[in-house]
């Protein structure tokens, strides 16, 4: 039941990445228009709460996805089983979500000056 | 064709203990000459030692399956016109995915391990003494269950999947299309025990949906779709337990 749990997890996570994914591109196309700048994104994505809670269950949902994605395939291109497979992806995981959430918090954090 | 030609061909031959080498014949070329034939002549024209198996030559045993030119057949059902084309030669090796007993024999005991650990074994509803259950031959889940039955166990599609051969755990295609036909089986009794054994390591999750396995069957069955089946069962009973 334990691998089951996994693959809903990697499903599920999919499902909430779509969305993000598709306002994350739309919101790429929107800011460059006019030139990008460090200010001009700080200044919509400091101290707001909205982008806060976009952008960190946007990383929650890709480290759980990509681990498990890479779990699959380590498991058949590097023969990793059992233990070594589950905390190779574990360890995945939880990098992917320092990093992102050090993004996150980097550009949300704290209000403008 | 004519009596002169012949054809050239390359068979695979060692145990299990050997690294495989190959040999090289020249069979007669004759019409409507199938690659058992070709098979079957080296073992009698050229060298007896060649091991190999069949028996009903006609595609019902599933007991003749090799790798013909990198691809699963059925050698009894397979014409060397066909397989031959523009090729110069014609390369037969034993299946793809399991151990070689010799030659062109492989071992199949993994294949059918995992037909037993899939839980590919029905689960009666009635004894021997109650009346036979009655079969709604036009339901929905009757035309899944009558899907798959013709399976003739020759694991063709074993051979053709890429993900047992990146995944030795992996069920594979031909034990979990037997265990979606037994799920929706009318006089299955217990559809939870097929869920666990598919749901497992290397169980029914683990497919990639690439279709290898449609593609080569020589029976024109589906495993890549009863193994969708079996998924969203599976994902329809994880939502049960949790809701
Ligand atoms: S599904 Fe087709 S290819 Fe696979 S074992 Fe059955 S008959 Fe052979
Ligand atoms: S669809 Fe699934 S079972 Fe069929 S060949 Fe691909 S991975 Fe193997
Ligand atoms: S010999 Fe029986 S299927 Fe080919």
């Amino acid at each position: 039941m334990r691998e089951f749990h996994l693959y809903m997890a990697q499903r599920l996570s999919a499902l909430v990445m779509a969305p993000f994914v598709l306002v994350h591109l739309g919101l790429i196309i929107y800011a460059i228009q006019g030139g990008l700048s460090a200010a001009e994104i700080l200044g919509r994505t400091q101290g707001s709460v909205f982008w806060f809670l976009f952008y960190g269950m946007f990383v929650v949902a890709v480290s759980i996805h990509a681990a498990l994605g890479l779990r699959t395939i380590l498991g058949e291109w590097a023969g990793l089983r059992g233990r070594a497979l589950d905390a190779t992806a574990a360890v995945i995981g939880l990098g992917l979500f320092a990093m992102g959430a050090h993004a996150v918090y980097a550009v949300t954090a704290g209000g403008p000056a | 064709m004519t009596e002169e030609t012949t054809i050239k061909v390359r068979v695979q031959r060692g145990t299990a203990d050997d690294t495989p080498r190959f040999d090289r014949f020249e069979v007669p070329a004759h019409d409507s000459q199938t690659v058992l034939d070709v098979v079957s002549w080296i073992q009698q024209h050229a060298d007896p030692g060649l091991t190999y198996r069949f028996a009903c030559r006609v595609g019902m045993c599933g007991s003749c399956a090799m790798m013909v030119n990198g691809v699963p057949r059925w050698t009894c059902r397979t014409h060397v016109r066909k397989v031959l084309g523009d090729a110069a030669e014609i390369e037969i090796r034993p299946l793809r995915n399991l151990p070689v007993i010799k030659d062109l024999a492989a071992d199949l005991d993994p294949f059918f391990d995992k037909w037993v650990a899939a839980e590919g074994r029905h689960h009666p509803t009635r004894t021997r003494h109650d009346p036979i259950a009655p079969v709604d031959p036009g339901s929905a889940e009757r035309a899944q269950a009558s899907a798959g039955i013709e399976c003739i166990n020759c694991a063709v599609c074993y051979a053709a999947c890429d993900t047992v051969t990146g995944n030795p755990d992996y069920l594979g295609p031909a034990a979990l299309q037997r265990a979606w036909t037994l799920f929706n089986d009318a006089k299955e009794a217990d559809r939870d025990a097929i869920l666990d054994a598919v749901t497992g390591p290397g169980g029914c999750t683990s497919c990639h949906s690439m279709g290898s396995c449609t593609a080569y069957c020589p029976n024109d069955l589906d495993p890549m779709s009863a193994i969708a089946g079996l998924k969203r069962a599976a994902a329809r009973r994880y939502f049960r337990k949790a809701g």
